[in-house]
């Protein structure tokens, strides 16, 4: 999500679960949290216990609406018109926080004059908008006169033409409730308890939070809709303090962990950008030139990139060799794992290591991302259970009926046994940028090993190959310095690991104070203390640390904090390491008002003591420590010495948050309504139905209906069960979680279950243009009917949890879902796409194949959608990847 | 307050077994989000055995009752009612066509005066010192009289093919776990303290604040049920409700079947004496 990364600085939730408590209403919107964060909506049941009104956005009524105030069912897809509605509410009645929004945003910076607004002839483009690229030149998004950002001009009033709060206020003047009511089949009358209830609870003394997940970002405009959040929470103030924010709620157990110490292919450790290989960062020197902002926090980029080459090549790393530069990989297009997935359906990538991940069911068009493995000479899959990505040449929809033939596929699965997480230590990240350890239990059994065990001696043995040979293309693997000390199992150190993701001085010391596993594989002195912050780390070489923004959780006190555990506060410090600098509410500056005060006594957290001249509070100020909320800059200083006092947003070149994103986003400054890729109806708000930029991944195996297509008119959207954990390995294998929900089954209104004829608990097929899956009818009233300008719409809801193997089988509801990008993170639209619904079983053996063409016929152009551009067109920012602007988070 | 107070006791060490204080569990629908939670935790420590793979398209329910291999069960119930003052979707706005979604934790009610105890032949069920029902199931000879003899239909017979099938099984309360100290397994992992384990006395009272402060809040249905004036003479797992008691398959007036011995051996008696003057009488009238 660069939504967040762009609107404030980081890529991640800007506050703490147990800070939800705090909270005067709770806004759960793309998520069910109730039941896929069941732990964590406890702190929201506090919060209602102490009078806070929850609410809850859902095409469903879920568990989590069970437990809300107010339930608010709205079309899957539209959630922009209806948070832009509520930001227009808030700019229109002058509801908004004044002094927070003058001084800690960008409302009053001013627009260059050549800024186009999609509402000019509502076309839905923004100015520089290139047709034969699908994609825009963002120069006219930036501030006048001030491409930087750095020092932009501002009219404190808010009233010139110009400044963002007028540019903003004239973008969302069409989204009335009653344009709600046409797009999203939210009543005025509902979507006012909703306004009411947000600024009720908004202010110096109160605050509100919003909590989302993957029902916002499985969108082809995800990043906008978080984005429309971010803009929606600072109107009303809500940043940087407590019982405020915005809570990514991640997807899986280590989700914020994969993304700050990536396992994305456009990003290095703590959000550095990969290095492009189109000839503009050859050099180390053009590369930090690209990165290193003029203000701000990422001034001090090049320290934080030195230190990870040197935590890298260790002694290989020096000055005369730009640190290693030249063996960084370069970053020549869009790698994501759909990128993969075509070349592996072409037949262009041979073998594939696989883990922690199932594509045979979680993956969106899992019917195509089985055939496509199947085109794969080797697979290696590291699994507790014999998943379906390693059984798919035996045992899938396809073999049973005949559509691929199991003596014919050369697929060589390696199936290796992995440790459960009970069975091996290290560190997992969760949802509120919290690093907490996990000892390990018990002995994995067998030969099972963990991730950590396998990747380094993976790592072993491919560098000693290197080492035996000459072939220049192996240099970046001889240069390694893997010095990971291990057990007699072989498994290495995990805290050792830890330790260099925090960082240390470089200098090998024995014994010096503050180092630990100081000692390399050879028995020599490795390296010097440990650092106890990132504004420690150095552009010399004389520091390494493997991510940036862990500096402190393993520092010269040899104290691993992610192992702590007395909590102390109500933000749990004590308890596991927060990054940065174990703050557990970001921007907190913003807790205090212009000068330094908190803005309430209720809603207090860190503020300016004039007598000590610092900032101090009940959290670690995430502001310069000693900088006076009175400071001024000139516009001649650099890094964060540019920074006004009165700033919070720090990683930002301006210190301010951002309702106008100039820099960091394919798709637009502001966010803008676009109908889902495939939708029911027309775009209300707009000539253009769909996402200018988004990457379609045309092919005859992934067609998308045209908007209205008669057959496929009712919404799917899916959703977790709590019952099991995503394309459930984890679950469906385990009796006791396996009874509770063992068969799939789509939730539909009893309106359309008697328009169909379908009684509850029928067997019903459900197509889409990718293919065909069978479920049970599960009718219920929880599931409503839309009224959308006159026309009804009917939604189903469907788990996407089971698959051909284990004890509990079923269709794979990801059968349905096309693949495609949103521009920024290359995600696909899960949440939002057309189906029908054709009472009983699907035909079994090769009669499908006879069944299916009935319903979607082959042949003919694979872009069916008018605004898909046809195979082998431009894809758009899609061929950049997704980390050249902003700091991306994803998932 | 009682005791230790109204706050929860979950997460706490204790020595009420030893300390011979009787215990119970207070649950809560109010905040309960239907995690089933408590049944996994439940089945894990005890060691029960799914018992089959079944959908029941019964609304999120696929557990069904109570029986010898369930002793938590949640139940989900879709009512046409209002939630509070709960707004459901536009349907609710002027309060016409109202809606709300229930999740209530079931479990054995540990009564005060047990039916499965009391018809127990083999002294297999006993009472613990904290109060709670116990089946011996190394005592148990699986004659099943007990399960009739429960007026909440909680206690079952196992059957095959299922591990020690024949036996009579339910709720222990995690009796080992409480001799430890522990908190029962379903108490413990529930997230929301829907269910709250502690002395009885503390949850009685803090049932009746948490009523009191619902009914202030709109829920004006919200009712404890706790029946202390039928032959069960209370119960120590008792529940705060939403709507009536019948709604969740709970008794309004649930009895100790014992209660019927007295009259049913006065009839049986005054039968058999009736048959014996009669049969003396008609040889007195042949002979």
């Amino acid at each position: 999500m660069p939504g967040l990364g762009t609107s404030f600085g980081r890529g991640g939730a800007t506050t703490a679960q147990q800070d939800l408590s705090n909270a005067d209403c709770v806004l759960i919107e793309g998520s069910s949290m109730a039941e896929a964060h069941p732990v964590g909506f406890r702190w929201v049941m506090k919060a209602k216990e102490r009078g806070a009104t929850i609410i809850h956005v859902d095409p469903r009524f879920s568990r989590t609406s069970a437990l809300a105030d107010i339930w608010v069912p709205i079309r899957a897809g539209s959630d922009i018109a209806f948070l832009g509605g509520l930001v227009r509410h808030i700019i229109e009645n002058n509801l908004f926080f004044r002094d927070y929004v003058v001084h800690f945003t960008n409302a009053s910076c001013i627009l260059r004059e050549d800024f186009r607004d999609t509402e000019e002839g509502a076309t839905g483009l923004f100015s520089g908008w290139n047709e034969e690229k699908r994609m825009y030149d963002k120069e006219t998004w930036l501030y006048e006169g001030e491409p930087n950002l750095s020092f932009p001009k501002r009219d404190p009033t808010l009233q010139d033409r110009q400044c963002v709060f007028q540019s903003l206020r004239r973008h969302f003047a069409r989204y009335t409730p009653e344009m709600v009511e046409k797009i999203c089949g939210i009543s005025p009358a509902l979507f006012h308890k909703v306004a009411d209830a947000l600024v009720r609870a908004s202010g110096p003394d109160k605050t509100a939070a919003i909590c989302y997940a993957l029902g916002w970002t499985q969108h082809s405009k995800g990043v906008q809709i978080i984005r429309t959040a971010s803009i929606l929470q600072l109107l009303l103030g809500n940043i940087g303090r407590p019982g405020g924010g915005i809570l990514a709620l991640r997807g899986h157990a280590s989700i914020q962990g994969s993304t700050d110490v990536p396992t994305l292919y456009d990003i290095l450790p703590g959000y550095l950008s990969m290095p492009k290989g189109d000839g503009t960062e050859e050099t180390l020197r053009d590369y930090l030139a690209h990165q290193t902002k003029p203000t701000g926090l990422w001034h001090n980029f090049p320290a934080y990139f030195i230190s990870l080459l040197k935590a890298y090549y260790g002694k290989n790393a020096t000055a005369e060799n730009d640190f290693g530069y030249s063996w960084v990989p370069k970053l020549t297009g869009n790698h994501s794992f759909f990128e993969y997935l075509y070349d592996m359906a072409d037949g262009k990538m041979e073998g594939m290591f696989m883990m922690g991940q199932n594509p045979a069911v979680a993956a969106a068009n899992s019917r195509f991302q089985r055939t496509s493995l199947s085109k794969l000479k080797w697979l290696v899959v590291r699994e507790m259970v014999e998943i379906e990505a390693a059984t798919f040449w035996r045992d899938s929809p396809e073999i049973e009926r005949g559509e691929l033939k199991s003596e014919e596929i050369e697929t060589e699965v390696f199936l290796f046994p992995a440790a459960g997480h009970a069975e091996k230590e290290g560190a997992f990240t969760q949802t509120q940028r919290m690093v907490q350890w996990r000892q390990k239990a018990v002995d994995p059994p067998g030969d099972a090993r963990s991730e950590g065990w396998f990747m380094h001696q993976l790592a072993l043995r491919l560098i000693a190959k290197a080492k035996k040979s000459n072939d220049p293309l192996d240099e970046p693997l001889r240069a390694l310095d893997w010095w990971y000390p291990e057990d007699r199992h072989g498994e290495p150190h995990m805290e050792s690991v830890l330790a260099e993701i925090n960082g240390w001085s470089t200098n090998p010391q024995t014994d010096g104070d503050g180092v630990v596993f100081g000692i390399d594989r050879d028995g020599n002195p490795h390296h010097g203390a440990q650092i106890d912050g990132y504004p420690k780390l150095k552009s010399d070489g004389s520091t390494a640390s493997g991510t940036w923004i862990y500096a402190g959780v393993f520092g010269p006190d040899k104290i691993n904090k992610a192992n702590s555990r007395d909590s102390k506060t109500f933000l749990g410090h004590g308890w596991g390491f927060v990054w940065p600098g174990d703050r557990r509410i970001i921007y907190n500056r913003a807790s205090a008002n212009p000068s330094g005060a908190p803005w309430s006594e209720r809603k207090k957290l860190v503020w300016w003591d004039e007598t000590q001249r610092k900032w101090t509070g009940n959290d670690q100020p995430d502001f310069p420590v000693e900088k006076s909320p009175e400071f001024r800059p000139n516009g001649n200083e650099t890094g964060l010495d540019a920074i006004p006092g009165d700033a919070p947003f720090i990683l930002h070149e301006d210190g301010l948050g951002w309702l106008h994103v100039a820099k960091g986003l394919q798709d637009g400054p502001m966010p803008t309504h676009y109908e889902p890729l495939e939708s029911p109806v027309k775009n209300e708000l707009y000539s253009r139905d769909t996402n200018p930029v988004v990457n379609w991944y045309t092919r005859q195996e992934n067609r998308f209906a045209p908007p209205g297509d008669p057959r496929f008119p009712f919404v799917l959207t899916t959703y977790r069960l709590t019952e099991h954990h995503t394309a459930g390995g984890m679950s469906r294998f385990l009796s006791h979680l396996a009874e509770l929900q063992p068969e799939l089954f789509a939730e539909m209104s009893p309106e359309l279950a008697a328009q169909l004829k379908i009684d509850n608990g029928d067997f019903i097929s459900i197509v889409s243009l990718r293919g065909a899956i069978e479920a049970r009818a599960l009718v219920s009233r929880r599931i409503r009917p839309m009224q959308l300008n006159g026309k009804t719409v009917h939604q189903i809801a469907m788990p996407f949890h089971f698959g051909s193997a284990g004890p509990v089988k079923g269709s794979a509801t990801n059968d349905l879902i096309p693949i495609s990008g949103e521009p920024n993170v290359t995600i696909m639209e899960a949440k939002a796409l057309g189906v029908n619904i054709v009472p009983g079983k699907l035909p079994r053996g090769p009669a499908f194949e006879e069944w299916i063409r009935k319903y979607i016929p082959e042949g003919g152009p694979p872009n069916l959608h008018p605004e898909q551009p046809p195979p082998g067109a431009s894809a758009g920012a899609q061929s950049g990847g997704h980390g050249q602007q902003g700091r991306p988070d994803s998932r | 307050m009682i005791g230790e107070g109204t706050l929860s006791t979950n997460q706490r060490k204790h020595s009420y077994v030893q300390e011979r204080v009787e215990v119970g569990f207070f649950t809560d629908p109010s905040v309960c989000i239907g995690c089933k939670a408590c049944e996994v935790a439940c089945k894990e420590w005890n060691q029960v055995p799914d018992d089959g793979f079944t959908w029941s398209g019964n609304s999120y329910d696929n557990t069904g009752h109570l029986g010898a291999s369930t002793w938590r069960h949640v139940m989900f119930l879709e009512q046409d009612r209002q939630k509070g003052n709960q707004v459901s979707g536009p349907m609710s706005l002027g309060d016409e066509d109202p809606f709300r979604w229930v999740f209530l934790s079931d479990v054995c009610k540990h009564c005060e005066e047990a039916g499965c105890l009391e018809a127990c032949p083999t002294g297999s069920i006993v009472r613990t010192e904290v109060g709670s029902v116990l089946v011996q199931n190394d005592v148990c000879n699986g004659c099943g009289y007990c399960v009739v003899s429960c007026p909440f239909g909680v206690i079952d017979r196992r059957p095959q093919p299922l591990p020690d099938a024949g036996g009579a099984f339910k709720c222990t309360f995690c009796y080992d776990r409480q001799k430890s100290g522990l908190v029962p397994a379903c108490a413990k992992v529930c997230p929301t303290e829907s269910i709250v384990f502690g002395r009885l006395d503390d949850l009685r009272a803090r049932g009746a604040e948490r009523v009191q402060q619902l009914q202030q809040s709109g829920y004006r249905d919200a009712q404890l049920y706790d029946p202390t004036e039928t032959s069960v003479r209370g119960i120590h797992a008792f529940f705060l409700i939403l709507g009536e008691p019948e709604a969740y398959g709970l008794p309004p007036k649930p009895q100790v079947p014992t209660i019927y011995l007295k009259s049913a051996w006065t009839a049986a008696f005054a039968t058999a004496i009736a048959s014996i003057i009669a049969t003396l009488a008609a040889f007195a009238f042949f002979s």
